[in-house]
């Protein structure tokens, strides 16, 4: 039992861990803030439970489905940034998020308050991957498939646009580097990663509410890639875990799991906006000139 | 006289709506700040306003005592926070506002504050009458939202067009430095820009808490979105451009839940607008440019 409850920590972590990256891709590389990251998790979820429950589309076809349509919502959500800048384009995000969860709440379709249940869950080649290992396996893939695009975004071309348009989209645009064009991408690859995240969810946990997706669990996302360094690989990794992990091995935290996710992000703004491990952070200066000197004397040693 | 009706009732709702509004448009004006935590701001005013009313029994002066806690909180809201942020990048005031709605609204949730249920509010209309004629009447609980805001709003603008404290607000939405450079106290005067909006939405938190008998923890989400949407709406920082939005909007609603119904959530015909107004009018109806 309490390997299970580990395993069940850790399947969410992973889970997270994908979602903070994801976010970070809008939040991080376009600069984009966004307060509505659980709405595409609820989209992804809803679409593939809806789909294995109510047409029997088998779970494989249904996750990528997750990742598509959400994808698309995704895309057609991030068309006011052609138009408005970023602060602005925030309300939007946050709106999505209110109206998503509405969506589900007041469309029968979509099982009202009370949910969607008894989701299948997946099978492959014979073995149901029904919790337990082969399900931590499965998120990790993905946790492991999300780090593998965000690094893949961030070291070719289009990682050098979106770090231009981060720091000053007019500059950006005299370049030629389309910043509408690249935070529409954005948008699109950051939903429809967390669109998968969705229907893994939907099928770990075998039902899926409409509070499970409200505003404050967005918070809890962004709080995770700014904590952890908002703009690098490391950070929103790092981010999920601690801020899974933390109110898990503290149990009082836990009552106060949003007054925490809020007053950390307050602190975080006041005091080290690049967060924990962000590229001008005191954290990460210090570790970097400490593994630096390290090497040096361990140059030295050899000599 | 249906029509006539809808439209009395669109105005009532109007009200709670320009009072919510017109504090984040001036907090916006001067700081460029999304002030996302005037949600709580709202939802404090509600829940001292009902202790104050229920220790006192009068409504009145449970309203004054809301409107000063409101505006008490506001101030420390931005000497706590904005007053460090004030020249970082946009996205980093707006980050720690939206930390800060997280946690006074989970906080105002414990049982030791608010608790998770509702709390009735039984002021009534405070002793007004209702007025009826042969087109349209009001209830005296509208009676009371429309006097309260009517009496504010002359305040506001009479603030903002005849005083000096108006004169600097203006200066400062125009250029901080600027504003500074030639004599204005900017911490002075944006901590009185924090609180008359922070006691505007306590005001708000107080009458919507009223009319609807019930207050609770939650209660300002809804409102302050929708506040946002009218500030996008009337032009960011435009006071007369938010009247007329939030008047837009309060008719919208009460007539396409009134014709159509339930085809979607009333709630997300403000969602709505907002998108279609930043794709095709980005600076409001009002706004500069």
């Amino acid at each position: 039992m309490a390997s299970g409850y580990f395993l069940t920590i850790l399947t969410f972590t992973a889970m997270y861990i994908s979602l903070a990256l994801s976010l970070n891709i809008l939040t991080g590389y376009a600069g984009q803030v966004s307060l509505g990251h659980a709405a595409f998790l609820g989209i992804g979820a809803y679409t593939s439970a809806v789909l294995t429950l109510r047409y029997e589309v088998p779970f494989w076809l249904a996750f990528l489905a997750a990742i598509v349509l959400t994808g698309l919502i995704g895309t057609i959500l991030g068309l006011p940034s052609l138009r408005v800048r970023h602060d602005f384009l925030v309300l939007a995000t946050m709106g999505i998020n209110f109206v998503v969860v509405s969506v589900f709440k007041y469309v029968d379709f979509f099982g009202g308050a009370m949910g969607l249940v008894n989701i299948p869950a997946p099978s492959l080649f014979g073995i149901t991957f029904r919790g337990g290992v082969p399900y931590l396996l499965l998120t990790t893939a993905y946790a492991l498939f999300t780090l593998w695009i965000c690094w893949y975004l961030s070291k070719t071309w289009s990682g050098l646009a979106f770090q231009t348009i981060r720091n000053d989209e007019e500059a950006a645009a005299s370049l030629g580097v389309n910043p509408a064009r690249y935070k529409i991408y954005a948008f699109g690859i950051s939903a429809a990663l967390a669109g998968g995240v969705g229907s893994l969810y939907a099928h770990f946990l075998g039902s899926v509410f409409p509070d499970n997706f409200v505003f404050v669990e967005s918070i809890g996302m962004l709080s995770m890639v700014i904590f952890g360094g908002i703009g690098t690989l490391r950070g929103p990794i790092v981010g999920a875990i601690l801020l899974r992990l933390i109110p898990e091995l503290l149990r009082f935290i836990q009552d106060y799991r949003f007054t925490f996710y809020g007053a950390l992000l307050v602190l975080m703004m006041l005091f080290q906006p690049m967060g924990l491990l962000g590229n001008d952070s005191w954290l990460w200066q210090h570790l970097t000139r400490w593994f630096r000197s390290s090497a040096r004397s361990a140059k030295e040693d050899v000599r | 006289m249906l029509l006539l009706q809808n439209l009395s009732n669109a105005l009532i709702l109007a009200c709670t709506y320009i009072l919510m509004a017109a504090g984040l448009t001036m907090v916006y004006g001067v700081l460029k700040v999304l002030h996302i935590a005037h949600a709580s701001v709202y939802t404090v005013g509600a829940f001292v306003g009902v202790l104050a009313f229920t220790r006192l029994g009068n409504f009145w002066v449970a309203l004054a005592i809301a409107m000063f806690v409101s505006g008490i909180f506001g101030v420390l809201i931005y000497r706590s926070t904005y007053f460090y942020l004030l020249n970082s990048p946009r996205t980093v005031p707006l980050i720690a506002s939206v930390g800060m709605f997280v946690m006074f609204t989970d906080l105002l949730q414990k049982p030791f504050l608010m608790g998770a249920y509702q709390r009735a509010f039984p002021a009534g209309g405070a002793g007004l009458p209702a007025v009826k004629t042969a087109l349209f009447s009001f209830t005296a609980k509208q009676v009371l939202i429309l006097l309260v805001t009517v009496i504010l709003l002359a305040i506001v603008y009479v603030i903002l067009t005849r005083t000096k404290l108006g004169l600097s607000w203006q200066a400062a939405s125009m250029d901080r430095d600027m504003a500074s450079a030639v004599g204005v106290n900017l911490n002075q005067s944006i901590a009185a820009n924090f609180f008359l909006g922070s006691a505007l939405a306590g005001a708000a938190g107080v009458l919507v808490g009223v009319y609807n008998n019930s207050v609770f923890a939650t209660m300002g989400d809804l409102p302050s979105y929708k506040a946002f949407i009218i500030i996008v709406l009337g032009g960011m920082g435009s006071l007369p451009g938010a009247i007329l939005a939030s008047l837009i909007l309060a008719i919208v609603e009460n007539f396409l839940v009134a014709s159509i119904g339930y085809v979607l959530p009333r709630d997300s015909i403000a969602f709505l607008v907002l998108i279609l107004m930043l794709m095709f009018r980005p600076n409001g109806l009002l706004g500069r440019e």
